[in-house]
């Protein structure tokens, strides 16, 4: 089946989300091809002819009824398979793997409770959400100053990231593989560079990966890495914008 | 001063005629008419042509925002200018031009023409309302002349990118004032309507025999006095924040960042119908008189627009899926829901082409554009009502060409309007040739523009992003997609041309159009308090039963052709 233009998905529930989004491009085709057809044929055929006045028929009561309860049908379809995708993407299940993700003006912090594990990172230098492949994943999700959007373009998934409100969901990666990922909600000046991945690794990997982080020189290492953010985004922006009047 | 005529003819009180055109002549003229008069009719001439500025002005924002993305390095204005940008075009688009030119412009000068009143029920109200608009207008452009720039929080201002530490420019604070007064504008509006709609309609006009137009600007008044009053308040806690220390808003004092979406979206989806009923009115008249027909399905069309309204107070927080702190089924099941009674009004669109003897004037082709536009738009809405999909489209241009897929039906509408009602309000009609180049530049432009917007936004592109650095690969759709808006900006041009061109040159007559509903059987344009004398109104039809004394509308299919002529009686 064609994927209408969306992502196939990289987590579990975002293949749901996909095989949804198949659905309702059908029902939308057919319904929006069939209604497509009836304006251009009633443009091409009922074209003015004559100085004839046409039949003056304004009420077809079993017509308008059909035209009525058929759309009820299928919102009540739709609304049910949406219930079935909603449901699992809502859903928390139980698991042991946890990363707090922080969002601030303009960048991501990402820690693991019950780990020194800390990447942080601003605008363009993307920092990298690392988490084990088939296995539940939890996020905590923050914002510290305004509202940002968390969007994980091949997890077909986003959420705000509220000042004040721990929001939470859960990943499941299918592959692994490095996604993109960026702020979708208006965030002040560098919104558009707030950038970030996800880097999925087997579980092996993801657990060496946490233990270099108890390792004293690669945690300092990790952290100078926040300290490279002025440059970085200076060697992308135009130099007219950093010295703009919306500055201030 | 009207006179309900028996019908067919009766003879004109002509000592009466002359008197009133005599009367007509004093009172001031030129720019003083202009200011002092408290006529429905200048004061709509007075809105159109401020609303259509404004859409130029918003339009040539738009134009420079679509020249920025067609490179991915911000190679046109900054960032901080970007934000301003797209900031006041979506501004003056919505609150500037949409909302006022639905409801103000082109519904103060037909409603009361529609259902026989002599002007509005509260005529300097009506004037206040213009006035307040215009300096609120003004207001909330001026903040391009402060030190600060324009607002630059989106048009939606989301708390707490809108507090004073997070934008501290008086641009903002300009921008709520300026807000605040079109609000209070509209607030007026809306009362003038209902007033206006449920008291002086001429005898015999019952509300099952209003026009469609009339009926939605009706339901479009109750909205305004429904949700305005909410966004007023809003705005109000808005700057209490920023300026006397309150804390509706802000963590630190306890407040709620999300209330402040709550508001705007209490008021923001209402507001979407606010928009578009007065423009659904406008094409279900244009393809009922263009197609000779009467409207297919005209009580259905009623109870839908009725219930569009209903379900639009109960969809607001679908604008709000991803903040993962409202209840998704019940908004979702309403959101969805609205698909039905649109979907009727679409099917009773093409009920009324069927087997018509459609006209293709200008009108009318904006018309039949503005359906399959709005089609378009109205399918991919129904995608974003289911929460899961909402999630990944939500804040893309998925959503971006969705809602401009919408706003640009009901532009097609806006300027199917002008074209119809142009003749009856100036006296004058435009030219046709010009008139259909405008209308392909507009409709092609439109789906250029708008289609690669979708591909972007399943492909992952944010909304509101001066630049794309890390994915050049979106360059060429958005370059077809700047394509489409320079094309949507020939059509304007063409529009002004055609009416630099067809200045005083074609006389209208009152009914160029063998329209049907009331408007058409005064004068075009129409005297002071628009009417000598009335036919009978014995369906929503006056003027064409009138004219076509054999041709009355069949009730459920049958033809009644030959009983229906003297029977109806005058209320």
């Amino acid at each position: 089946m064609p994927n209408f233009g969306a992502s196939p998905g990289a987590t579990t529930t975002s293949k749901s989300v996909f095989h949804l989004w198949q659905g309702f491009s059908i029902a939308a085709i057919i319904v929006g091809g069939l209604t497509l057809l009836l304006i251009i044929y009633a443009a091409f055929r009922y074209r003015r002819k004559s100085e004839n006045i046409p039949k003056q028929s304004q009420y077809h009561i079993p017509l308008e009824a059909f035209y009525t309860v058929v759309p009820i049908l299928i919102v009540f379809g739709l609304f049910a398979a949406t219930l079935i995708v909603e449901n699992k993407e809502t859903a928390n299940p139980k698991t042991n793997v946890t990363i707090n993700v922080l969002a601030f003006q303009w960048g991501w912090k990402f820690t693991y409770p019950g780990s020194n594990a800390l990447v942080y990172g601003q605008t363009t230098q993307e920092p990298e959400m690392v988490m084990p492949v088939n296995t539940n994943v939890h996020i905590n999700l923050r914002s510290s100053d305004v509202i940002h959007g968390f969007y994980v373009h091949a997890f077909n998934f986003s959420r705000y990231a509220l000042p004040g409100v721990l929001n939470q969901f859960t990943f499941r990666a299918v592959n692994t593989g490095t996604y993109f990922g960026q702020c979708t909600q208006l965030c002040g000046l560098y919104h558009s560079l707030m950038w970030f991945r996800v880097k999925v690794v087997t579980p092996t990997q993801y657990q060496a990966w946490l233990a270099s982080y108890d390792n004293p020189t690669a945690a300092a290492a990790a952290k100078s890495a926040g300290k490279a953010t002025k440059q970085q985004v200076s060697s992308i922006v135009p130099s007219k914008t950093t010295s703009s009047k919306g500055d201030n | 001063m009207t006179d309900v005529l028996p019908h067919p003819v009766d003879q004109v009180t002509v000592e009466h005629v002359h008197e009133d055109l005599h009367e007509e002549h004093h009172g001031p003229t030129g720019i003083l008419k202009w200011m002092t008069s408290t006529d429905h009719k200048v004061i709509g001439m007075s809105y159109t042509v401020t609303s259509v500025i404004m859409m130029v002005i918003g339009g040539l924002f738009a134009e420079i925002i679509r020249a920025q993305l067609a490179s991915p390095n911000a190679h046109l204005v900054s960032l901080a200018q970007y934000n301003e940008l797209f900031t006041m075009h979506g501004s003056v688009m919505i609150y500037l031009f949409a909302g006022p030119f639905a409801f103000g412009a082109l519904a103060n000068i037909i409603v009361p023409l529609q259902i026989g009143a002599p002007d509005m029920a509260f005529p300097r109200l009506n004037a206040l309302s213009y006035w307040l608009y215009l300096f609120g207008s003004l207001t909330m452009l001026s903040g391009f002349f402060t030190a600060g720039g324009a607002a630059n929080f989106g048009w939606v201002a989301y708390a707490p990118l809108s507090n004073s530490l997070n934008t501290p420019g008086s641009g903002a604070d300009l921008w709520i004032g300026g807000l605040l007064l079109t609000g209070f504008s509209a607030i007026f509006t809306g009362v003038n309507l209902c007033a206006t709609i449920f008291y002086l309609r001429a005898p015999g006009m019952t509300m099952f025999r209003m026009p469609i137009f009339t009926w939605n600007l009706m339901v479009t008044a109750i909205l305004i006095l429904l949700a305005f009053p909410v966004l007023t308040a809003g705005l109000i806690m808005l700057y209490c924040d920023r300026h006397f220390g309150t804390h509706i808003f802000s963590v630190a004092g306890g407040g709620v960042p999300v209330l402040w979406q709550h508001i705007f979206w209490f008021w923001g989806h209402p507001e979407v119908y606010i928009l578009a009923l007065p423009f659904f009115g406008m094409v279900t008249e244009i393809i009922a008189v263009f197609s000779r027909k009467p409207v297919f399905g005209y009580k259905g069309m009623i109870f839908a627009t009725l219930s569009i309204a209903a379900l639009s107070l109960g969809v607001w927080a679908h604008h709000m899926y991803t903040t993962g702190v409202v209840l998704l089924p019940f908004f979702a099941i309403m959101s969805l829901l609205i698909a039905v009674p649109t979907g009727i009004k679409m099917f009773n669109w093409i009920g009324t082409m069927w087997r018509g003897e459609i006209w293709f004037s200008t009108a009318m082709l904006m018309a039949v554009g503005f359906l399959i536009t709005f089609l378009i738009g109205g399918l991919t809405g129904i995608f974003l009502a289911s929460p899961p999909l909402d999630f990944f489209t939500h804040d893309t241009y998925f959503v971006v060409a969705h809602f401009h897929s919408v706003v640009m039906a009901l532009v097609l509408g806006a300027m199917g309007g002008l074209y119809y009602w142009g003749p009856k309000i100036t006296g004058y009609m435009l030219n046709e040739t010009y008139g259909k180049i405008q209308f392909w530049f507009l409709f092609i432009g439109t789906q250029v523009f708008t289609i690669p917007g979708y591909i972007l936004g399943l492909d992952g592109m944010p909304r509101r992003i001066a630049m794309y650095p890390h994915d050049p690969q979106w360059q060429t759709l958005n370059q077809i997609s700047t394509l489409g808006a320079i094309l949507i900006g020939i059509s304007t041009i063409v529009f002004v041309a055609n009416i630099a061109y067809s200045w005083k040159k074609y006389p209208a007559g009152d009914n160029p159009w063998d329209a049907q509903t009331l408007e058409w059987f005064t004068t075009s344009p129409p005297p002071h308090h628009n009417y000598y004398r009335l036919p009978q109104i014995r369906s929503e039809r006056p003027t064409w039963d009138y004219n076509h004394p054999g041709h009355t509308a069949s009730p459920h299919g049958h033809h009644v052709e030959e009983e229906s002529e003297q029977e109806v009686p005058v209320a």
